[in-house]
């Protein structure tokens, strides 16, 4: 005869065993000098991460249909922020940075709150939910030359590979993601999504800086309609895009935007591009 | 002498099974695809975004989805052995070749083997981007600009990846990674042929876009051929 704190300690140990998945070998990962273990991962990811992710990390957690664009699915292994080519893999530094950062325009926050040690562990985790992880190694990492010299002839030349490669057809000739097939984009999961909108904001997708920027159209982003260059686009016909999209971001103050500022055509460029005055148009001058 | 007799001997038999072994046996399976029922018709694509493209029909062209011939047949069926293909591991080094043309794919349906080589062209004075949303086998997505040279990739797992352009929402097509290289795809007429089997027991696979996937168990022996027809039920929506 069990006695009821027996009873109620097996249904307690029962309750508990249902998310250890029957794993043999324990994954590691390694990112900024940490050794990420899959135990701890597991502990954290069902405290912080599966009302998104889902229990099984199938991107159907409990918040799930309130959010957009849907929470990552594990376990088909497919990500947009890599420093790895189209079709690849991620490396582990990829996904740590992806959870450092957070995702800009969606509901992913980022986590720098939790430990170095905890998101390094996280991945470990994160990577026992797709077997891809067992049979393939992450893609080599894409090569980024040294930026080529920020010129005006640099920003101009970006301007014709915008053309060139009818970036605007999805991000608008503006870059305010309003290009004529914007509206009919869908992303892996069948869901409406936005190309970005250079003219608000500062942060991209995967990064802040010029060399994330390089990365997103060298790389692509899977999973959406942005698709890689790598086979098509020369690295400094690449840099040069890279600066003309900087004087799209026609608000944040950079380095591409104060030089354009000083070319007639850029000016002109500029002024057109930001909004000026009200909502009510009281503030325009005439 | 004799050693020699014996060689010659030796090689001509050699010879003789080499070529009894590779020829291709003579069976194989022909037969017809039809419907029944009112299939959907078919919407004009408006390509007016796109005025490299819509210039070169004179009147707009419609979507693929259900394409059908004369006497209720189905085109664009990929038929094909789904089992007991004696040829399940080992992929033709041929690429098969996929064209992006007139803003439309040709075909509209591929089959290739796994690990069989697909070249992708770009025909159009327009960029596309080739997005195969795999979930089997790996999902990329790539762009390529008019003049671009072909892109060559494969396919490691059997699986029916729909493939779409992003910047042109009408393009979407379908590869069918197999793990035979006996298939058939129904054209003019829904008639198709899979020629060249050896004596034995297969399933017959056809496989529409809309209308789902259909099984016929078939015995071949010898240089037989043997008749297949398939029927799908149409749907009006």
């Amino acid at each position: 005869m069990m006695t009821m704190a027996n009873k109620l300690s097996v249904i307690l140990v029962a309750i508990l065993a249902v998310p250890s998945f029957a794993i043999g070998q324990q994954a590691e990962s390694h990112a900024a000098k940490f050794n990420g273990h899959e135990g701890a991962g597991k502990q954290l990811y069902y405290r912080y991460c599966w009302g998104c992710h889902g229990f099984r990390g199938d991107g159907n957690g409990e918040n799930a249909p309130y959010l957009n664009p849907l929470p990552r699915n594990f376990v088909a292994a497919t990500f947009k922020c890599r420093s790895t080519p189209t079709g690849t893999l991620p490396t582990d530094q990829d996904l740590y940075n992806a959870i450092n950062r957070g995702f800009n325009t969606t509901n992913m926050p980022s986590w720098i709150t939790l430990t170095d040690q905890n998101r390094t562990d996280l991945i470990s985790f994160i990577k026992t939910f797709s077997p891809r992880w067992k049979n393939e190694k992450p893609g080599d990492v894409i090569n980024i030359p040294p930026e080529s010299k920020l010129t005006v002839e640099s920003i101009k030349h970006g301007q014709e590979v915008f053309q060139k490669l009818e970036c605007w057809k999805c991000h608008g000739q503006e870059g305010r993601g309003d290009g004529p097939s914007a509206s009919t984009l869908t992303d892996s999961n069948d869901q409406p999504i936005r190309p970005y909108n250079f003219s608000v904001g500062s942060r991209f997708k995967c990064g802040v800086t010029n060399q994330d920027l390089y990365k997103i159209f060298m790389t692509g982003l899977d999973g959406t309609p942005m698709p890689s260059f790598a086979d098509t686009m020369k690295p400094e016909d690449a840099w040069d895009l890279v600066h003309f999209l900087r004087t799209l971001q026609v608000y944040l103050k950079t380095p591409e935007l104060a030089l354009w500022q000083t070319t007639k055509e850029g000016a002109e460029q500029i002024a057109a591009r930001r909004v000026s005055g009200t909502a009510t148009g009281s503030g325009i001058k005439q | 002498m004799r050693t020699r007799l014996a060689y010659i001997g030796a090689f001509t038999a050699l010879a003789v099974l080499t070529i009894a072994v590779a020829r291709p046996s003579g069976g194989s399976v022909s037969g017809k695809v039809t419907y029944e029922g009112t299939p959907a018709k078919q919407k004009p694509i408006d390509m007016s975004k796109e005025p490299s493209c819509a210039k070169q029909y004179s009147t707009p062209p419609t979507t693929e989805t259900v394409v059908t011939g004369p006497g209720n047949t189905l085109e664009n069926v990929i038929v094909y052995i789904s089992a007991g293909a004696p040829d399940e591991s080992s992929a033709p080094a041929q690429a098969v070749k996929f064209d992006q043309k007139g803003c439309r794919y040709i075909p509209h349906v591929l089959a290739l083997h796994v690990n069989q080589p697909l070249e992708v062209v770009n025909d159009d004075q327009t960029s596309h981007n080739i997005h195969p949303l795999a979930k089997v086998n790996h999902e990329w997505n790539k762009s390529q600009p008019p003049g671009a040279p072909p892109i060559v990739e494969k396919f490691e797992k059997p699986e029916f990846i729909p493939v779409k352009c992003n910047v042109h929402p009408w393009m979407h097509g379908t590869f069918a990674v197999l793990k035979t290289s006996h298939y058939g795809i129904s054209h003019d007429g829904g008639a198709f042929t899979l020629p060249n089997l050896p004596t034995g027991k297969y399933t017959i696979t056809a496989w529409h876009e809309a209308y789902g996937e259909q099984n016929q168990d078939v015995t071949i022996s010898g240089n037989e051929t043997k008749t297949v027809n398939f029927v799908f039920k149409a749907k009006p929506y």
